[in-house]
């Protein structure tokens, strides 16, 4: 039997080729020549090297982030500025690297003030170091766009379509702008970029935030020296910011681009689900600064795994297949329904569906297997704060072998939690709205069943009368 | 109360007898704390004899409000900073914990009790009270021990006159007297029992309400008297050559290496019975440096009393069992015991019969029975209108009521002897039947 092929993950993206589609965002990460060279040597497919162009002076502290639960850095925080070394020395080690590393794609970031002479000079510079790409930094949210570059660029579509088409005058490689998610409505620097000529954009830059405050000093992190100052938000909290934004923009034909995609992307699945939307490659930074180069293996070896269990053979294959499933509300489905279902064998009678229910979502999961089930509004059910009265007026003494036999009480039901503490839902009452399942501790305890109602599809958009609807797609 | 600092340990027992579970650093209770689900109407709080809100101070932990867990936990159980330490947990709150069918391991909810008592009384905070004005009413707490020590600060915290009357010249009861230093160093005892005579409740030490007239003082002078006198004397084994000095019962000998520099040690010791008192006197033995500790049993293994994982601790500790075994003889040669002589046991029916001729011996130069406590029958007789059966006092258990309505009771006394967390519990519930029966009397 001939060995079967493994799925490639070579991808083109606007023209550059890329081994995989894994790069390291513009960042810490790709400061130096050497530092991108290892990232090469551990798996990176490209990188985007950290800003180049205005000069520079950095602060310290720069950096602060968000712990949740045990998990550190659950978002992320930083006030650096672009590169602080200089020009020279970054195109030299473009230059070497490239040399070394010809197959592997390597983007030049650039910043420069407002001024056409100035772009045309760092883009005749970037490209003749060997850089195979340009992304433009219409994004950094702190510092420089206090003067005049970064996020002041992509806050204002007139700006940023200007500028694309300065670069555009001079550039011989594709043109990447790097759009920032700081504006009410992405699409329409993605639109201006798209209009100056751009060839791809790159989506999200950091998100303005204050992570912080030392409760003890009062001070915001990060402290510089007793003040701090917004920065860039960035690491797995953004994602689902991301996405949307990403969506927003592959899905509008005026701003569709090729589309590197950036926000809290840490593991394979990260990545597919931003391939799903439309990019054709991903940008990784907080992942890469939290646990190192070395999480690349992971995320190229898993997501060669799950291409090869779904049969895609290339990126292509399922780039942008989740597109088409997001569309406006209106167009959703009002007759679907969908009912909560509790595994009983899985249950292990936390009862958190029960009080996310009764004091998140619609009252209707209930702690009545033993009382006796009851379907129905709210008024004839005990409340939670009940069954905790309850509890703690019980009088409890501890089990002693000697003076209560040693007959372990196990009568509580055919289940592994007593039958008391496994809720039970009303699909009476239970809008589907999906919260247990989310709040369940147990995978696959809690289910979404779809219950038939009989009724033909409609959407609010047909109940409306709006013309031009979509109708629901019965197959989705 | 004698300062607790009178009674620092002795260096060898401080050595030999470290934690037997160490405290969690304050970074280890944060990710432990954040690992519990915070169930609604939590199993674990269901289990405990007092209702701690467990998930309740656990997140307080987590959301690194220390101070709050602590009070949270002391409005529940004002013994709690023992109770973390001696709670067998693993049939109580750790038991119940949902965490056995997710993980299998259970919320670390006894480390993480003690993680927020040990801070508390870092703090130097106040025991909080449950009201600002003064109470009509006194209210004499005989004993000590848990149940008087509960009964005493919820009736002192809602405003009430209260007096501690204890024989002993300190604190604690068994808590304080008898429990395994690995588990409960006598100081921690005593620096939890501090917050109580801190509230305002009165102690009186080395008083014993023995004789009519003491009982006839204290009606006069009090509204109400708890009794909280727990259980007496050990028993004793009753065979040939107990009386001599080298035989000491299990609760003495905690006692003794615990409250003096000169405890009792053998190098070939031999406990009898097989209860958690007894694993905690051999395990000590044990660690004072015996070369050979034996329980002997006259049932076996599944009849034991001890708790399960008693049980195995003491076989972790080298403990050596001799089941179906019954001591009927200790042989002293000269001042040394030498020898406990035995007969081999068979049960019949289940129940233990011992085998004609089957006489053998025990190398033993310290011997301690462990048998159990017995009722304080005699005591109990003297009080007026309070029946008793069993040689315990019936009392409603929610309320403590005895059948004489100016006597309430609770702990051992009452339940013939069960923890340290019962215990409190019953003193608690004592405490505000008592405050709800004054008030209506007084309202």
């Amino acid at each position: 039997m001939p060995e079967k092929k493994s799925p490639s993950l070579a991808v083109n993206f606007a023209g550059i080729k890329s081994p995989n589609p894994f790069w390291l965002a513009s960042a810490p990460p790709t400061n130096t020549g050497e530092m991108i060279m290892r990232a090469f040597d551990a798996g990176w497919g490209g990188a985007v090297w950290k800003t180049i162009g205005a000069q520079v002076t950095n602060v310290s502290s720069r950096y602060s982030a968000i712990d949740w639960n045990n998990q550190r850095m659950m978002g992320f925080n930083n006030i650096e500025l672009i590169s602080d070394r200089p020009t020279e020395v970054n195109l030299r080690e473009i230059a070497e690297v490239k040399k070394r590393y010809p197959n592997h794609p390597v983007i030049a970031s650039l910043m420069v003030e407002s001024n056409r002479e100035a772009w045309h000079d760092i883009v005749h510079r970037a490209e003749d170091a060997g850089a195979d790409g340009l992304e433009l930094n219409f994004g950094c949210p702190h510092g420089m766009s206090e003067r005049g570059m970064g996020s002041a660029v992509g806050q204002v579509p007139e700006y940023a379509e200007r500028i694309t088409a300065w670069v555009k005058e001079a550039a011989r490689t594709p043109v990447i702008i790097k759009l920032t998610p700081n504006i009410s409505d992405i699409r329409q620097p993605a639109r201006a970029a798209k209009r100056g000529g751009a060839d791809a954009l790159s989506a999200i830059n950091t998100i303005n935030s204050i992570t912080g405050i030392n409760l003890d000093t009062l001070v915001p992190r990060p402290n510089v020296g007793g003040l701090s100052t917004h920065g860039g938000y960035c690491g797995p909290a953004v994602k689902p910011i991301a996405m949307n934004m990403v969506q927003q923009v592959a899905s509008d034909p005026e701003a569709a681009l090729p589309i590197s995609g950036i926000g809290g992307i840490a593991t394979w699945r990260d990545a597919t689900e931003f391939i799903l939307l439309g990019c054709t490659t991903v940008q990784v930074c907080t992942a890469a600064m939290h646990y190192g180069y070395r999480i690349v293996e992971d995320m190229a070896d898993g997501l060669q795994h799950w291409m090869a269990a779904k049969g895609f053979s290339t990126i292509e294959d399922f780039r942008g297949l989740s597109l088409n499933r997001v569309t406006d509300w209106k167009n959703l489905n009002l007759n679907y329904k969908i009912v909560a279902h509790i595994d009983e064998q899985k249950c292990i009678g936390c009862d958190l569906c029960h009080i996310a229910c009764w004091d998140g979502a619609h009252q209707c999961i209930h702690m009545d297997r033993v009382s006796g089930p009851i379907d129905g509004h709210v008024e004839v059910h005990s409340i939670p704060a009940s069954y905790e009265a309850v509890s703690r007026s019980s009088i409890t003494v501890t089990p002693i072998p000697k003076l209560d036999g040693s007959a372990k009480a196990n009568g509580h039901g055919p289940y592994p939690t007593p039958l008391a503490r496994i809720p039970r839902v009303d699909e009476t009452e239970c809008v589907g709205c999906n919260l247990c399942s989310c709040v369940c501790p147990i995978e696959n305890c809690i289910t979404m069943v779809e219950v038939p109602t009989g009724l033909p599809p409609e959407t609010w958009a047909q109940r409306t009368g709006e013309k031009d609807c979509v109708p629901p797609n019965k197959a989705w | 109360m004698p300062a607790a600092t009178h009674l620092d340990q002795h260096p060898d027992v401080a050595h030999q007898f470290a934690d037997l579970h160490p405290p969690l650093s304050p970074q280890a209770a944060v990710v432990e704390s954040n690992l519990c689900l915070n169930c609604f109407d939590a199993p674990c709080t269901a289990a405990c004899p007092t209702h701690i809100d467990v998930p309740r101070f656990i997140k307080k932990i987590a959301s690194g409000n220390l101070t709050g867990s602590a009070i949270s936990i002391l409005e529940a159980n004002v013994l709690a900073a023992s109770c973390s330490r001696v709670c067998p947990v693993s049939v109580l709150c750790e038991g119940a914990c949902v965490m056995h069918r997710y993980n299998e391991q259970p919320i670390q909810i006894a480390l993480l009790q003690r993680h927020a008592m040990d801070a508390f009384h870092a703090s130097g905070l106040p025991l909080p009270i449950k009201s600002n004005s003064m109470a009509t009413g006194k209210i004499a707490c005989v004993g000590a021990g848990p149940a008087s020590l509960a009964c005493a600060a919820e009736l002192r915290q809602r405003g009430f006159h209260v007096t501690v009357f204890e024989q002993r010249l300190l604190p604690g009861g068994l808590n304080t007297y008898g429990v395994a230093e690995y588990k409960l160093r006598t100081a921690d005892s005593l620096r939890e029992i501090k917050l109580i005579q801190d509230l305002g409740v009165e102690f009186k030490f080395g008083v014993s309400i023995a004789t009519d007239a003491d009982f006839n003082a204290l009606e006069a002078e009090y509204d109400i008297i708890f009794l909280g006198v727990g259980l007496g004397a050990m028993q004793k084994l009753k065979i040939p050559g107990e009386c001599h000095p080298a035989v000491i019962d299990a609760l003495r000998f905690i006692e003794t290496y615990k409250t003096t520099c000169n405890p009792l040690i053998g190098n070939n010791v031999v406990v009898v019975g097989a209860g958690n008192t007894a694993i905690d006197a051999a395990s000590a033995a044990v660690r004072m440096g015996a070369q050979e500790v034996t329980i002997v049993y006259r049932r076996t293994e599944p009849k034991i009393s001890a708790f399960d994982f008693e049980y195995e601790h003491a076989k972790s500790e080298g403990i050596r069992f001799l089941w179906l075994t019954q001591p009927i003889a200790a042989h002293a040669e000269g001042e040394s015991l030498r020898s406990l002589e035995c007969l081999r046991v068979e049960l019949v029916n289940d129940k233990p019969e011992t085998i004609v001729g089957s006489n053998f011996f025990i190398k033993c130069d310290l011997l301690i029975p462990a048998i159990g406590q017995s009722p304080l029958i005699d005591w109990l007789a003297q009080c007026r209108n309070i029946t008793f059966e069993n040689g315990h006092i019936p009392a409603d258990p929610a309320t403590g009521r005895t059948a004489n309505p100016k006597y309430y009771a609770a702990g051992d006394c009452v339940n013939g002897g069960r923890e340290v967390v019962d215990a409190v519990a019953g003193g608690k519930r004592a405490g505000i039947a008592i405050a709800q029966a004054l008030e209506q009397s007084h309202a």
